[in-house]
């Protein structure tokens, strides 16, 4: 089954009497369970690829099916609605809110879902235990390192059971040793059927993912099946 | 719907108010002494218009006042007034005349004034005597607390015989009481049948140009008319005045109070036509409230206008510092967005935070306005009064100046592009 279906996306930013294309015409077909990396120089469009296929923007023309629902015509309520429903975001920055503890974190999307309080608070606990935060669920952002901070965000993506995870250069701001036990963990997802799309421009980590698209100008340049993890 | 879950962004504004106390503290401070003012405002208002009641019911809203006034002086009459005997005021001729030509007068109590020294077993008060008629007492709802009031009897013989007035019987007195002993009003011995309370209706505690009733001895008008005489000499820096007075005042209650404003313009045309000077007042009590209402919907107004003014700017302050706060959790909001808020929850979610900031200023602002009045009473012996709409009004008036002055950075917060929110740092 296909989660994704994009055909000739395209996105063009406006900027007063420029127009400038940061995507165009880009078609592609996610299958469930797939690990995909999407590479790429600055300015090649991943983000803007991301975001489309998050569902935070909607493209200038082309259509995209997620999960079988043609999400490109919809209103900002519905697609608030997709995101909520069957999308995980994991960012580079982390972008945890820094009020609040790591299962409040967690729990965020589920608030939402009008998921009441307490089953919140269980299943929060029970994603912190999938990561390995266990022993930090009352903690507050600020006191946790940045390992750490990427795996409450994962357990946050998580949190819905989204049929597609995005990561925006997960590892970005982690040192080697950090990036490479959060690239651990996202293999693990993987490995037990979730379907992932990573932006990186790492090699090693594009290497990890079962296929690589890469982006240049807004548009796919290569993509390949590597083998991956396998 | 963006007032859905309510309770999680009231739950969610509290934690994030509670994070700035010192910040959220300050911010209201304009929406608490805009609702303060309001209430502050309201009670005194409230305060003047039951004090304008009180003073009615005191003067009795069916009863019309005449007063006997000294004419204004002819100009280069003064140095041959000096010993002429000056003749004013309210005649027996008037207050036959009201009694049997006006319609719709129930009764008239006519009064003679005069100030006279009061001795009791060497003891002796300053104090107003009054000539008047028996029915007195009822027309200015004053009850007997002792002994009787003057007779038609007393009237026709002219009795020597007083009533006291308490306030007077007690300092008089001490504990001894007086009642059936004499007493000298100047040199005249009296004969004391009772004692009546002090204060009444019709004799117009704090009103200017009406008699006081604390020191007060009523004797037969006839008997004052006899032993007083009608002609007052006054003798001031070595320069004598006489006075010739009839009556010093009258009484007249009508008995419907639908017709106390016709009637007082009749009597007013009636006394008009028989007196050349304006040597009388008349003093309507329904005409004053009207006044004080009056004066007291200008006064709100005025008032008014000042509450809104401090509310507008205390609405401004937490819009100002509601802009300040969107801005700065720029990336809470994007992160919000992209987990699955809806336009509409981050509008909610603001505005939440932003009517509790507000209503929190209302109930501080409510215990201020509460207390405010206390101490204006306090200090100026103003009476206030707060109603429990006035508080309502004012925590209304608070949550309001939440919603509207909260709308636009809600609005801010709300409208934000997800993809800049998340990317601001």
């Amino acid at each position: 089954m296909n989660i994704v279906e994009a055909s000739g996306l395209s996105k063009i930013h406006r900027m007063g009497e420029v127009s400038v294309a940061a995507l165009q015409g880009v078609s592609l077909k996610v299958r469930s369970g797939e690990f995909v990396a999407v590479s790429g120089p600055s300015g090649s469009g991943k983000s803007t690829l991301l975001n489309l296929l998050g569902c935070l923007d909607t493209p200038t023309s082309g259509t995209y099916r997620l999960a079988g629902r043609d999400v490109s015509a919809m209103d900002d309520d519905a697609l608030s609605e997709i995101r909520r429903d069957r999308i995980g975001f994991i960012f580079q920055s982390f972008n945890l809110i820094p009020q609040l503890s790591v299962v409040e974190n967690i729990g965020l999307p589920l608030i939402y879902a009008d998921v009441s309080a307490s089953e919140r608070r269980e299943r929060a606990r029970r994603l912190a235990e999938t990561v390995g935060l266990a022993h930090r669920t009352a903690h507050r952002p600020a006191e946790l390192s940045g390992g750490e901070l990427q795996r409450v965000a994962i357990a946050r993506a998580l949190a819905n059971d989204p049929v597609l995870i995005l990561a925006d250069e997960p590892t970005g701001n982690l040192d080697s040793r950090t990036g490479r036990e959060i690239m651990a963990l996202l293999q693990q997802l993987w490995r037990r059927g979730a379907t992932l799309v990573v932006v990186t421009h790492e090699e090693n980590i594009a290497r990890q993912a079962s296929r690589n698209i890469h982006l240049v100008d807004g548009r796919v340049e290569r993509d390949t099946a590597t083998a991956g993890a396998l | 719907m963006p007032f859905a879950s309510t309770t999680r962004n009231v739950r969610l504004g509290l934690s994030s108010l509670a994070a700035h106390k010192l910040r959220s503290g300050l911010t209201t401070l304009g929406i608490v002494f805009g609702v303060a003012s309001v209430i502050c405002m309201l009670a005194i208002g409230e305060g003047l218009s039951y004090e304008a009641r009180e003073q009615i019911k005191r003067l009795g809203s069916n009863n019309i006042i005449l007063r006997s006034a000294k004419p204004p002086q002819e100009p280069g009459a003064g140095g041959a007034a000096m010993h002429r005997v000056l003749q004013y005021g309210l005649t027996y001729a008037d207050v036959e005349r009201i009694a049997t030509v006006v319609p719709g007068v129930q009764v008239i109590v006519p009064t003679r004034e005069i100030r006279k020294d009061v001795w009791f077993h060497g003891r002796r008060v300053d104090s107003t005597i009054v000539g008047t008629v028996p029915w007195y007492p009822s027309i200015t709802n004053r009850r007997l607390l002792a002994g009787r009031f003057l007779t038609t009897l007393d009237m026709r013989e002219a009795a020597n015989v007083c009533v006291l007035s308490s306030a007077l019987a007690r300092e008089l007195s001490g504990l001894w009481n007086p009642l059936h002993d004499m007493v000298k009003l100047g040199t005249e011995p009296y004969k004391v049948v009772g004692i009546l309370e002090s204060a009444g209706v019709g004799t117009g505690e704090g009103f200017e140009g009406l008699p006081q009733t604390e020191r007060q001895v009523c004797i037969p008008l006839t008997a004052a008319r006899l032993r007083f005489g009608e002609l007052i000499v006054d003798q001031q820096a070595g320069s004598m005045s006489m006075e010739r007075v009839e009556l010093h005042g009258a009484i007249v209650r009508v008995s419907e109070s639908d017709h106390v404003l016709k009637t007082a313009e009749v009597i007013e045309s009636l006394l008009k036509s028989f007196h050349e000077k304006q040597d009388y007042e008349m003093i309507v009590p329904l005409q004053l409230l009207l006044e004080k209402e009056r004066v007291k919907r200008l006064y709100n107004m005025v008032l008014g206008l000042m509450a809104a003014i401090s509310l507008l700017v205390g609405g401004i302050g937490i819009m100002n510092i509601m802009l300040a706060s969107v801005s700065e959790r720029t990336s809470e909001i994007g992160i919000r967005r992209a987990v699955g808020a809806k336009r509409g929850d981050v509008l909610a979610q603001f505005l939440t935070e932003t009517v509790l900031l507000s209503g929190f200023g209302g109930l501080v602002g409510i215990l201020l306005g509460v207390g405010m009045p206390r101490l204006i009473t306090r200090l100026t012996g103003m009476s206030t009064l707060v109603t429990a709409w006035s508080v309502l009004l004012a925590f209304g008036i608070s949550a309001l100046v939440g919603l509207i002055f909260g709308y636009y950075p809600a609005r801010r917060a709300a409208r934000m592009d997800p993809i800049v929110a998340l990317r601001h740092e």
